[in-house]
This record gives structure tokens, C-alpha cells and sequence, in this order.
């Protein structure tokens, strides 16, 4: 199996939290990735970032799981947005309109620059 | 145990005695010491206590008994009976008081009633003990299937050659027990293609470990030796010294030249062969003795040519034994009509396993694996229409999708597809395997999932196929995004639509026994 153990490890600065993703989005993920969510909500962040960088799959359960997330989000007004996906999954991200509740940044730096 | 202390043993002993069966078997009887002693079923002080079934003094009693000796042997003062729902299956023995006074009657009262309150409870505790016994040994058991099943399954071949003019599929279809069915392809730098299909004696983890290794034989044989009959003989000498005596090894192996059509073939005494050419059908027969039972055996190798439009059929003994429900068996005759009738518009494998199962009927008790490989030559016109670039099987394992995902990438690196479409057929090949697995096979790990990597009129087709047949499709309606955010809608559901946006086109079918997704991807369009 070529299946890449999830983990996922949350920075929290002041008014932001970033999740650091890595590995499979899959069936296998959920606990994980809502333990992770459930932190970096922990200092009432407005915004919470989720970092695709180290992600090379994403399947449909995961797009389910990071539903689940935004609803979430805007559960407690939180705004969620992402970075580092790659082009074919800013694709799907676009296909499945996640896109339109979610900002797509190319990579970090971008994404932080529009706190300030 | 205080009740013994305030009545001042030096010694007591809870002994263990079996239920008595009917069939009068001996007894063993456990004392502290773990030693074992077997009571005659007649043995008369056992009389005496379905009689009496109060506490007794073991000097008072005058019996002819092998157990009272026993107990007295052992300084047994007064045995108190555990007896549960009527069954003796115990004693609660003390030896002298520390007084040396005998035991009075009040004494034995309390331990009379202290034995109704103990049987029941040592007997929920044999009950237990024998449960676990059995589960430990069911667990075993399983165990000792499983890991067989693993063996089996690994070893056999994921995927079949792709040969351009040739169509060439296996179907593996397993019993409950493990049984040795196995069979090989060996791709040889010259192009032509060995097919080898056996059948080990024996069932379970010592039938797998053989197929392993005759399998590992052959491999390295074939390596050496060209000619069919010196690759068995051969292999035959090298399984000889190291094989059970009461173990022995089919074995079919068959040298095809694709460029010709000549097949090169000998046989340990497997199931030989079918050559059909429309209704016209021939055995393909040669003699030799299965593998393993003597050494220095020579087998008989023959010649035949597969013209286009022409097939060969291998199968295994589970095919012709099969048995529908009124018990009678599928039988050569039966397989001889299935081959000569005209195709029923799909792949000879499939009308294979589809009269199989409708022979069988869906409540089978499948004793034996049934395994078939087929080799069919395209007619002449298929050739530039079609070319099949890979077929694999998986097993319904979650995570599998992504060894299907690669494998198909694999497969299709020769067409040069753009990166961002080779990532779209990726996904949409992963979702449709996750598809099958879970809801056509139900995660069942004997199932597999069948896929067919092909071009087809400048198209690329990859099907996958599960068991999940004989259900109507449904056609689910789109995700809903909104929906979901409110949670009006299961954040799931994404898989079809996901599918349906990554490829050109997709073609959903079912009949009685599988569902097949068709993808399809037009090749002559620009990026």
C-alpha cells in the first residue's frame, strides 16, 4: 500500500492558527484532523489556516473531511483558508466550489500578508 | 476459603471431576498437586454420591472404589460434592481437623451449604475456561487460514501480460478452506510468455507454503530452460527431496510464442487444457506425473498453433467439481458447450464466470479454488482498433486505491498524457476503486477488483469492475455544497461527481453479478 500516515501539527500566533498538514487526506485522517482543528481553535483565532504543502492526496472522503471543517469555521465565524495546494487540487478545490468559501493562497507568506 | 480456615484443616483441596458423560468413558480427576488420576464413569463411590450428595466421610464409607482409595491415599478426612444442575463437578475435600476431632454435624451442614453456593460458581468457571479453550483454538484456526490465504495471495499475480494481438485473463475465484490453486506468468526477454497453472494436494498453511515454493522453482528453472518437458522434469528433481511424503504438486506449464501462435506445452497431471476454434474443441494432452512424487521423471512435450480468433482455456479441478444445488457437477461436457457457444458479447472470462455462476446458483458451497486462465487470439481486424495496456486485479482493501492509482499511471506512461491530465485520470480511477471496494465488494478482501487499462479507436478506456451486480443503479444527484454546509446533507457524496469531472466520459453497467465503471478519456484533444 502507498498510503502516507497523516499527521498534523498546529502554530498558533495571535488572531491566526495555522495547521500543518502531512501526508493522506483520507478515511484514515478524521480523528486527527479534527483534534487539530479543535487546538487551533483554542486561543479564538479568527482565522485558521490549513497548510497543504507536505499533502500529495487529497480523496473524496478527505474533500468530506475538510467540509466538515469549514462548517466548523463558520459555526463560530471563523474564517478558514488554505495554502499550498497543488494546481491539481486547487482544481478540485474549484470543482467542488470549496473554493468559493475557502481563500486559495499559493503559500504562506501570502496567506499571512492579508491579516495585517 | 475462610470457611475451611475456621473449621482448622491442615490440608484441603479442591479437586476437579469432568461431567459424567453417557458413554462411560474414564474421568481424569486434578488434584492440587496438578497430577491427573482417571476415575472409571462406574467407579461406585460416584453412585454414591448422586445418592446422597452431602458431605461424606471418606473412612466411614465401605465401597470397592478406585476414588476412595484415592482419596483416602491422599488423607482425605470428609469430601464435600460440588454438584451443579445435577452434574458432580467437583469435590471440596479437607483433610484432619488440626483438633483432630472429627467434623461435627453442624460443621458439615456449613459445608453443605457452602457447596451449593461454590458449584454453580466453579462451574461458570469450568464453562469459561472451556470457552476460551475453544475460542483460542477457532482463533487459531482462523489465524492459520489467514495467514495461508496471504501466502496464496500474494504469490499469485496481480497483473496478466499484455500482448498486442492477444487477450490473456485469469480469474481466481477462492473456496473457504485454502487449497494449493495456483498460477504464474514469466515474460522472457525474447517476448514469449510462460503460463503455468497448478494444484497442490492438501489444504491449509503446509498446501501454501508448497505452492511458494514450487512456484520459486519453476521461476528459476524457467530462467535456464527453455523446453516445457525439461522445465517440469527439472523442477520435479528439485521438489522430490523436500516434499511431504503424502504431498504432491499438478502442474500445466505452457510456452507461448505471440509473434506465431505456437504454444509449447507439458503437463504433470493437471487438467489438460482446451483449444477451441469456434465450436471445434481440442484437449491439449500430455502425459507426466505430477511433481513431487518421483524423481527423474520425464514428460511429454506437444505443439499446437493458435490461429486469431482462436482460444486456450486453463482451469483447475474447483471448475469441472462444482456442484449446483441438486448436487450434480459441472462436469467437461458442460465446460466443452460453455466454449463452444458463440461469445456472449463479452470477454471469454466472463462468460466463463457467469456460467459458472449460474450453474452454481448464489447459495454455493464452494469446496475447492476455482481458477481459470484464459488466452484468446484477437481476430485480424481487432489489431489496430485495440490494445490493452494493462489488467490487474486488487483486493478490496481500504488504501488500495492508491496502488491502483499508480498502476494505472504506470500503465499509461507510454502515451506521454500532460501532467494535469495524468493527475485527473489518477483521481478519477482512485475514487472509482474506492467505489468498488466499498460498496460493490463491501471491503470483502476475497473480492477483488478487476482492472483493465486499454485503447480503443484513440481513446483511452480503463474499467474497473466489482461484484456488486444484480442491484439497481442509482444515478445520486449532485453534492450539494450548501446543503452540506448546513448539514442538511452528508458531508460525503463527493466520489461520483469527482469522477465525472475528471473524465471525458463515464459509462456505468451492471448485470447479475458485477458493476463496471468505464472511464474514458479522448486522447486526440489538445490541452
Amino acid at each position: 500500500m502507498n498510503t502516507i500516515p497523516f499527521e498534523a501539527h498546529v502554530r498558533i500566533q495571535t488572531s491566526i492558527s495555522t495547521i500543518d498538514l502531512h501526508g493522506d487526506i483520507n478515511a484514515f485522517t478524521d480523528a486527527d484532523l479534527n483534534q487539530a482543528y479543535t487546538e487551533a481553535e483554542a486561543n479564538s483565532p479568527d482565522r485558521i489556516l490549513l497548510n497543504f504543502s507536505d499533502v500529495s492526496y487529497i480523496n473524496s472522503i478527505g474533500i468530506a473531511l475538510i467540509v466538515g471543517l469549514l462548517t466548523r469555521a463558520r459555526s463560530s465565524n471563523k474564517e478558514l483558508a488554505v495554502y499550498g495546494l497543488s494546481d491539481h487540487y486547487i482544481e478540485i478545490f474549484k470543482i467542488t466550489r470549496l473554493a468559493e468559501y475557502m481563500e486559495i493562497y499559493p503559500d504562506e507568506a501570502s496567506a499571512l500578508q492579508t491579516s495585517n | 476459603m475462610s470457611w475451611i480456615k475456621n473449621i482448622r484443616t491442615r490440608k484441603s483441596s479442591v479437586n476437579m471431576a469432568g461431567p459424567l458423560s453417557h458413554d462411560h468413558r474414564e474421568k481424569p480427576i486434578t488434584t492440587t498437586a496438578a497430577t491427573e488420576i482417571a476415575i472409571p464413569s462406574d467407579d461406585p463411590l460416584l453412585t454414591y454420591i448422586h445418592q446422597n450428595r452431602g458431605a461424606f466421610e471418606v473412612d466411614k464409607l465401605q465401597l470397592d472404589s478406585f476414588m476412595l482409595r484415592k482419596l483416602k491415599d491422599a488423607r482425605v478426612h470428609l469430601s464435600v460434592p460440588l454438584i451443579s444442575q445435577g452434574e458432580l463437578i467437583g469435590l471440596l475435600n479437607l483433610g484432619p481437623r488440626l483438633s483432630e476431632a472429627d467434623y461435627s454435624t453442624h460443621d458439615r451442614r456449613l459445608l453443605n451449604n457452602l457447596s451449593t453456593q461454590a458449584a454453580p460458581a466453579l462451574r461458570v468457571a469450568q464453562l469459561a475456561h472451556q470457552q476460551q479453550v475453544q475460542a483460542r483454538e477457532r482463533e487459531r484456526m482462523d489465524n492459520e487460514l489467514r495467514v495461508a490465504r496471504v501466502i496464496q495471495q500474494t504469490l499469485l499475480p496481480k497483473q496478466v501480460p499484455t500482448l498486442p494481438g492477444w487477450n490473456m485473463a485469469a480469474y481466481w475465484q477462492p473456496a473457504r478452506a485454502v487449497s494449493g490453486d495456483f498460477y504464474d506468468f514469466i515474460n522472457f526477454p525474447d517476448g514469449k510468455v510462460a503460463m503455468i497453472a497448478g494444484d497442490v494436494t492438501d489444504k491449509g498453511v503446509p498446501a501454501a507454503l508448497m505452492m511458494a515454493t514450487t512456484r520459486s522453482i519453476l521461476r528459476v528453472v524457467a530462467e535456464g530452460l527453455v523446453a516445457p518437458g525439461e522445465v517440469l522434469a527439472e523442477a520435479n528433481n528439485r521438489l522430490c527431496p523436500d516434499i511431504p511424503p503424502h504431498m504432491f504438486i499438478t502442474c500445466l506449464y505452457a510456452l507461448l510464442d505471440p509473434a506465431s501462435g505456437l504454444v509449447r506445452y507439458a503437463n504433470a497431471g493437471h487438467n489438460p487444457p482446451y483449444k477451441c476454434a469456434g465450436e471445434e474443441i481440442v484437449e491439449m494432452r500430455a502425459r507426466g506425473m505430477p511433481l513431487g512424487l518421483m524423481p527423474d521423471m520425464t514428460y511429454e512435450e506437444k505443439e499446437i498453433v493458435i490461429e486469431p480468433g482462436e482460444n486456450v482455456v486453463i482451469y483447475s479441478d474447483g471448475l469441472t467439481e462444482a456442484h449446483d444445488p441438486q448436487g450434480e457437477m459441472f462436469g467437461f461436457s458442460r465446460l466443452r458447450q460453455v466454449l463452444a457457444a458463440p461469445h456472449c458479447g463479452e470477454e471469454l472470462i466472463h462468460c466463463m464466470t457467469n456460467a459458472l455462476r449460474d450453474f452454481t446458483g448464489p447459495d454455493w458451497e464452494q469446496e475447492d479454488d476455482v481458477t481459470f486462465v484464459t488466452l484468446e487470439r484477437l481476430p485480424a481486424y481487432y489489431l489496430s482498433k485495440q490494445r490493452t495496456l494493462a489488467r490487474f486485479t486488487l483486493p478490496s482493501h481500504p488504501g488500495n486505491e492508491r496502488d491502483a492509482m499508480e498502476m494505472v499511471a504506470e500503465a499509461v506512461k507510454p502515451l506521454g498524457l500532460p501532467p494535469m491530465r495524468l493527475e485527473r485520470l489518477k483521481t478519477a480511477v482512485a475514487e472509482a476503486t474506492m467505489n468498488a471496494m466499498e460498496h460493490g465488494n463491501k471491503y470483502r478482501f476475497e473480492l477483488p477488483v478487476e482492472i483493465v487499462v486499454g485503447l480503443h479507436n484513440h481513446n483511452l478506456y480503463v474499467t474497473i469492475r466489482d461484484h456488486g451486480g444484480g442491484k439497481e443503479m442509482d444515478e445520486p444527484a449532485d453534492p450539494d455544497l450548501e446543503a452540506k454546509l448546513a448539514g442538511l446533507q452528508s458531508p460525503r457524496g463527493w466520489g461520483l461527481f469527482l469522477i465525472k469531472k475528471m473524465v471525458d466520459e463515464v459509462n456505468v453497467s451492471s448485470d447479475q453479478y458485477h458493476h463496471t465503471v468505464e472511464l474514458v478519456m479522448y486522447l486526440n484533444r489538445e490541452e
